[in-house]
């Protein structure tokens, strides 16, 4: 069922794709491995393959001025592992401003892959792309085919069924259109989330910096605790960078969760914008019985902690992008719960 | 499929197009085929759901401004998410200038319909409803305008809503006309909102009828200028079945209209019977809070003439039965707590001289019923209507509704 309904989905796309495709916006000629401007520019590109962010797409090798990066402390996205990627075009840099984001010019695109499974299950689900034209950002979702070959435009979204790294079978939900601005959406535009320089290693900005692709290597860079190894952060540390990656998208003003007045971005130090004694306002049956955002040393009776620890669509936080619980996320909020003083 | 052509041309020549109107059926893919229109539509196209059940996984939204979303009926057109999977609602609205009208949205597992930063939006004949009854797993909200201006809702129902049936927060010029709203929590809530007309509504069996209330620590505070008349606010007495932790679990079943932390409120010409606790409750926050841009007391609060039983037959207040007996079997209708911050000359309240009325006379906000010592109201008069002008929804909402 789920499936015919996905190939439902392509199948209209398709049927316009052959419209886009006349309009010239076709991927730069084989054998070049060039990012193709004009599809990053405009239109609405039907496959990813148009861009030509990539020269082996199905093995993710990019092309060239495609450059992969990682986050210190990563999204969750129900264990997806996932490739991330900065274009530039060539006579362009992106400048930092200060410990936020990357400040990343006209022209330019940030590409992220999601993937399940390793070796010969290895399977990659959907690219997501952030193109940033002359009137804004614009982000697409583009969903990978059975075979491997070939990731077309799902504008609706869809649901694909996998296996997590954990071992859950779950239906996987690939955002629609409007389900991207969701997160990425800030006083009505559409901005990327990331990358920080707070949550980028010094060494992958000094390389950028070095190749002319960024402007220097601002102050406050790589703050944020490497998640692999945030048993030597300090519970405050790793649990704020997780809170701030996962949650601050939307829990800040002028986003999709501000009239919470919940505020849980990093540099928010006010106890009760992050949830210190504070009472809900909307929860609803998402408060599970319990009175105040985050309770000082009781993670048990934290709502901050329940929801996160919940996959039930009212209850669980976050609402999109997520079916099932990121327990490693959950222990770290425990902890720095717990270790506030009451 | 001819009209998603047009678009994908239209979008890769930027050619001009016109409004028109994309009917989508239910049936196999309905989730795609719908949440596809909602993106592709253009300013000033109607979505037009036909007839049955669209069987949904996940929510919905809409982001394209001046986009009409019409079913064929309330009855007939039926958004279930029975089956939902995803969201924390069923549909989001994030754009200006749309009208939602007659559908129906069937057991969401969050919140009904949400529209958020979405000014100028009808929900006309709108039915949002938890088919069960009242549960505590039932979505919060029915129909959840925020942070939004201008406001029409008018000719909904709903029903089942584990916090309000209808609630509107943070937001101003507002109308909830014409809805029933039974089987929830709250019946209608208004909430740190301004310039709100909540008028010829039927409100019953629920937990608490109608709510103006403002609550501390939030983006938009300052609650104002909201007047509740001409509706039927009748055997509100479903016992509160919010989840704890939300601010309507804290009201009492048997509540009519509720009053709370606002200023220049005026309710009037409405029936209020079978409101077994207060027909009429105006109060300040109770909780304890530290917000410094937070005025907790109600101010100016006027409660004209309205068509009252008994009163508080039946009161679920602590030491009820003592309360009870002192007034000779029932509370007078309207009640106080008895807290203001305008000094022991000033009272907040001015009640119509036919409705009698009783005071907890507590002394402290913050403190719950500590210290109570109930006796008589003794409130101003009402002095001339108050002018609403300038609120309530346009009339260029209410032109669309022909």
């Amino acid at each position: 069922m789920k499936r015919a309904a996905i190939l439902l989905g392509a199948g209209v796309l398709a049927l316009t794709g052959s419209i886009a495709a006349h309009s010239g916006q076709h991927a730069a000629a084989a054998g070049s491995f060039a990012v193709n401007d004009a599809a990053v520019m405009e239109g609405l590109p039907r496959t990813l393959a148009e861009f030509g962010f990539f020269a082996d797409a199905p093995a993710q090798v990019p092309a060239a001025r495609v450059i992969p990066y990682r986050l210190n402390t990563p999204l969750y996205s129900d264990g997806a592992e996932k490739l991330r990627f900065i274009y530039l075009p060539a006579g362009v840099s992106a400048s930092a401003d200060g410990e936020g984001l990357l400040e990343i010019p006209v022209g330019a695109a940030l590409i992220k892959t999601f993937v399940f499974g390793e070796g010969g299950a290895r399977r990659l689900i959907e690219t997501r792309v952030l193109l940033h034209r002359a009137d804004g950002w614009l982000a697409l979702p583009y969903l990978w085919n059975e075979e491997q070959t070939e990731a077309r435009l799902a504008v609706a979204g869809a649901r694909v069924d996998l296996v997590t790294p954990l071992g859950e079978a779950i239906s996987y939900r690939v955002p629609n259109k409007n389900q991207c601005k969701e997160c990425h959406g800030l006083a009505g535009e559409v901005i990327p989330i990331g990358p920080k320089a707070r949550n980028l290693s010094h060494e992958w900005l000094g390389e950028m910096a070095a190749q002319g692709m960024l402007d220097r290597v601002p102050e406050g860079a790589d703050v944020l605790p490497l998640w692999e190894a945030r048993g030597d952060a300090s519970a405050t540390d790793a649990a704020r960078a997780y809170l701030d990656v996962n949650c601050a998208h939307c829990h800040r003003p002028f986003a999709t969760a501000s009239n919470s007045g919940l505020d849980l971005r990093w540099e928010q130090h006010d106890p009760a914008a992050i949830g210190i004694m504070k009472r809900p306002v909307a929860a609803g049956r998402g408060s599970g019985g319990l009175l105040f955002d985050v309770v000082p040393g009781k993670p048990e009776e934290s709502i901050l902690a329940h929801r996160m620890a919940s996959a039930e669509p009212g209850v669980a936080m976050p609402e999109l992008g997520k079916a099932t619980v990121d327990p490693e996320g959950v222990e770290a909020v425990e902890r720095w719960i717990s270790s506030l003083e009451p | 499929m001819i009209r998603l052509s047009i678009v994908a041309l239209a979008l890769a020549s930027a050619a001009p197009v016109f409004a028109e109107t994309i009917a989508v059926e239910p049936g196999e893919g309905a989730q795609e085929r719908l949440q596809e229109a909602l993106i592709l539509a253009q300013p000033g196209d109607e979505i037009a759901l036909g007839a049955g059940r669209f069987e949904l996984t996940d929510g919905l939204s809409l982001d394209v401004d001046n986009v009409t979303v019409r079913g064929v009926g309330m009855e007939a057109t039926v958004l279930d998410y029975t089956g939902q999977q995803g969201s924390g609602e069923g549909l989001l609205v994030t754009s200006d200038g749309v009208t939602l009208r007659d559908f129906a949205v069937e057991n969401p597992k969050g919140d009904g319909i949400k529209s958020k930063g979405a000014d100028n939006i009808v929900y006309h004949a709108i039915r949002v409803t938890w088919t069960g009854g009242p549960k505590p797993t039932n979505g919060a909200y029915g129909i959840y305008p925020v942070e939004s201006t201008n406001i029409l809702i008018d000719g909904t129902e709903v029903s089942g809503a584990s916090d309000a049936g209808i609630y509107v927060g943070q937001s101003s010029k507002i109308t909830v006309r014409n809805s029933v709203t039974t089987d929830n929590v709250a019946g209608i809530e208004i909430e740190n909102s301004r310039d709100a007309i909540v008028e010829r509504n039927f409100v019953s069996r629920n937990t608490g009828g109608i709510l103006v209330f403002d609550l501390p620590n939030l983006p938009v505070m300052g609650g104002g200028n909201v007047i509740v008349r001409d509706n039927l606010v009748a055997a509100n007495t479903t016992p509160n079945f919010a989840p704890e932790g939300n601010i309507v679990a804290t009201v009492p079943r048997g509540t009519g209209v509720m009053v709370m932390a606002n200023e220049n409120v005026w309710v009037g010409q409405n029936l209020l019977y079978d409101n077994p606790t207060a027909p009429v409750m105006v109060i300040a926050y109770p909780l304890p809070f530290e917000d410094p841009n937070y005025n907790p007391y109600p101010r100016e609060v006027t409660i004209a003439w309205n068509a009252v039983d008994a009163g508080g037959t039946d009161p679920q207040l602590e030491g009820a039965e003592q309360l009870t007996a002192a007034f000779g079997g029932a509370l007078p209708p309207v009640m106080w707590d008895g807290l203001t911050d305008g000094g022991a000359e000033y009272t907040p309240l001015r009640v119509h001289s036919d409705l009698k009325g009783w005071s907890l006379n507590l002394s402290d906000q913050g403190k719950g019923m500590a210290g109570a010592q109930p006796g008589p109201l003794e409130a101003g008069r009402p002095g001339q209507p108050i002018s609403t002008e300038g609120w309530g929804a346009s009339a260029e909402l209410e032109a669309r509704l022909k």
